[in-house]
């Protein structure tokens, strides 16, 4: 909040920008968050540290194993959804949701 | 009933259903041709986007490949899924905030240049191309196998059929279309998978295969499959024979490449707005995912199987000592796509690893031995294995090994042909409006009226479900091959010229069309340089290759090529125009998306 007073005074007649630009920053920040997991998940669990994880085991499978070719799709679909959602709350925080838009033209 | 009869009323109520749905949701302007009115539901969307994605090869290729690769084959599961978090995270919503038609009108715009929209096309043709001449073979194989028609014949009634809703219902067509696509495939996928491992486990959920129990072995699939093959000599399935760095840039060359493959990303320029496109690249990944984690199962309980039903088993039955080979290895030994030499005279097919066959494919003889095998030229006297198969087949011989019922091999037909269609169909849209809007409309005739592009969208699609059926009756040696070109084409070009299009304002149009011909001209060369020997011939081993990667994962590098060179030159050359970052700042908020422009 406290970014958008003082980019407010900064941009004078252009009130629309702050909001946008600190709405962007925090989207860049969740995006970093969501990609390191992304990269964790995938490339991480499934293939770099994939016999360090094969000692454990999910589901009766080695861990590494089960990473590369099941666990990180599940938690991709989980990112997308946690992302649609929480990039929301963020828009609306900063009224640049678009809830107001029609269904089509 | 017999097979034969149940697979022709299967796929006859398939396309009656296609056609009649086509009908239903004919186009009547450029907006709907190209991108549904832009007023798809992002649950519908979702499906017609999974049944978009996932092609022949998905359905068909994908749980063989991981079958007879084992972890190998993982690059395939992951880098197929993994492209929708970079699209869902990184380029739809935004594109779908740009609200035009197609992949090169954001590039064309977003760089103020007409060479980076051609060049964009030209990238968007050559992925497009290669993708559908595979997507109308794997039609004809399909039919031949199941329908008892040629290839050829197969072929012509795929083109007519994607010619019926293609041509006249446009995106609106193709996409309602795919919703039912989505459905048959995934039913025919899913119950010889439910099937099978309720057969072998004892538990119904294929996701759960892998690690269940066989039996009262108290070994689970994956230890009793390597425990299998570590018998007859192969490695373990569980351990892969790519180096660690070459799975690594194969995964990312197809994560990547599938963000920035055009006829995906059009997909979410009909929904109606911004938060919408998020949600329906999520609902799409439900729909893919729940085939692809599914593979796994059928992969490795089909390896077993085959493993099972093949191996020391009496070809023409007289041996006492062993079981008969079962009739569909016969059947694929028929069509070419299995083989067998009775290298020590036994009677008996032993399998093994290393290839059977001199150069990997059997050459057959016309003749047939004294156990009625058909006879090879070429067998390899040095290698023990006696067998060739075709891994494509593992998925279609999967219910015959397992006895399943008839209806559910007339099933596997009917899914087959509703994956290679869908695709084949969005794909020859996104080259359609290629030509249509962005050389046409935006290069060479601006002044055209709407109808008149409607026509000649649809003339254009004519033309490419022509030639696509040229390429599936008559397949260029290289479609194999150059699967890997599509992707690492689409990795380093457009991927990262819509990215930085989006998330970097300063990035402009010298820098962008730098980054994308060098991205472009380093990929090609050097899959040239291994898959086609342009340079002579240098062996397609790690040893030559850059880094260990191989040309399947190069596209990694050529995406490092283009951001390097495209921030490079940007920094060197003029500016963004003003107007130009006033636009991003736009894309960036989702707050007065509306529907997709009609200019």
């Amino acid at each position: 909040m406290s970014a958008t007073t003082i980019k407010d005074v900064a941009s004078g007649e252009k009130a629309d920008v702050p909001p946008k630009l600190s709405y962007w920053a925090e989207n860049l920040r969740l995006l970093g968050g969501l990609l390191a997991i992304w990269f964790t998940v995938s490339f991480g669990f499934g293939i770099l540290l994939r016999d360090l994880l094969d000692n454990f085991s999910i589901l009766g499978v080695p861990a590494g194993f089960w990473f590369a070719q099941q666990g990180s799709i599940y938690v991709f679909i989980a990112l997308i959804f946690y992302y649609s959602r929480a990039i929301h709350k963020i828009e609306q925080k900063h009224g640049v949701d678009d809830d107001e838009e029609g269904a089509s033209s | 009933m017999s097979a034969q009869l149940l697979t022709y009323i299967f796929v006859g109520l398939s396309f009656a259903l296609y056609i009649g749905i086509a009908i239903w949701s004919r186009a009547g302007s450029t907006k709907e041709f190209y991108v549904a009115g832009g007023g798809v539901h992002p649950v519908a969307n979702g499906m017609a986007t999974a049944a978009d994605w996932m092609s022949a090869a998905s359905f068909i290729s994908m749980a063989g490949i991981v079958a007879f690769a084992g972890y190998d084959g993982s690059v395939y599961l992951m880098g197929w899924t993994g492209g929708y978090v970079l699209l869902a995270l990184l380029l739809a919503p935004y594109l779908r905030k740009f609200g035009k038609f197609t992949v090169p009108d954001f590039i064309g715009d977003r760089y103020y240049s007409k060479a980076a929209r051609l060049v964009a096309v030209v990238c968007l043709i050559v992925i497009s191309f290669t993708y559908v001449a595979g997507q109308m073979r794997g039609v004809g194989v399909v039919f031949s196998r199941f329908l008892d028609v040629n290839i050829e014949m197969g072929v012509l009634i795929g083109m007519g059929v994607v010619f019926f809703y293609a041509v006249l219902g446009g995106m609106k067509g193709i996409t309602y279309t795919q919703v039912a696509q989505y459905c048959v495939l995934i039913f025919a996928f899913m119950v010889p998978a439910v099937f099978l491992s309720f057969m072998v486990t004892g538990n119904p959920i294929p996701m759960l295969a892998i690690g269940s129990e066989v039996g009262d072995t108290g070994m689970t699939v994956l230890q009793r499959l390597d425990q299998s093959l570590v018998d007859l000599g192969f490695g373990k399935y569980t351990e892969g024979t790519k180096s660690t760095i070459d799975v690594f840039a194969i995964t990312m060359a197809l994560m990547v490449g599938t963000a920035g493959l055009p006829h995906v990303i059009v997909r979410f320029f009909t929904v109606p707005k911004v938060s919408d496109a998020r949600k329906s690249a999520g609902y799409a990944l439900v729909f893919i995912a729940l085939l692809y984690v599914t593979v796994p199962a059928v992969a490795s309980i089909g390896r077993l199987n085959f493993i099972n039903t093949v191996n020391e088993t009496s070809y023409d039955g007289s041996a006492l000592a062993a079981e008969t080979t079962p009739d569909f290895f016969k059947s694929y030994e028929d069509i070419g796509l299995y083989a067998y030499e009775d290298k020590n005279g036994d009677g008996i097919i032993q399998y093994g690893p290393g290839a059977a066959f001199q150069g990997g494919k059997p050459q057959f003889t016309g003749d047939r031995g004294p156990l009625g095998n058909r006879l090879t030229s070429n067998a390899d006297p040095a290698v023990a294995n006696e067998v060739y198969a075709d891994r494509d087949t593992l998925v279609l011989v999967n219910p015959e090994m397992a006895n399943l019922p008839a209806w559910v091999i007339a099933l596997m037909a009917a899914g087959g042909i509703a994956a290679a269609l869908s695709t084949a169909a969005g794909l020859l849209l996104v080259i359609s409006s290629a030509v249509s809007h962005d050389l046409l409309k935006k290069t060479v005739m601006p002044t055209i009226t709407d109808k008149q592009e409607l026509w000649a969208a649809r003339g254009a699609a004519v033309v490419a479900i022509g030639i696509a059926g040229y390429f599936g009756i008559n397949p260029p040696g290289f479609v194999a091959q150059v699967v890997a070109l599509a992707f690492g084409l689409a990795a380093c070009s457009l991927f990262p010229a819509i990215m930085m299009g989006i998330f970097t304002k300063r990035m402009n149009k010298e820098g962008a069309i730098a980054g994308m011909v060098a991205g472009l001209l380093f990929t090609i060369l050097y899959i040239g340089t291994f898959k086609f020997g342009w340079f002579g011939d240098i062996p397609n081993t790690a040893d030559n290759w850059l880094f260990g990667i191989s040309p399947e994962g190069i596209g990694t590098i050529g995406m490092v090529i283009n951001f390097a060179t495209a921030f490079t030159v940007a920094a060197f050359t003029a500016k963004t125009p003003e107007d130009v970052k006033a636009m991003v700042e736009q894309i960036r908020v989702p707050s007065g998306a509306g529907a997709a422009h009609t200019h």
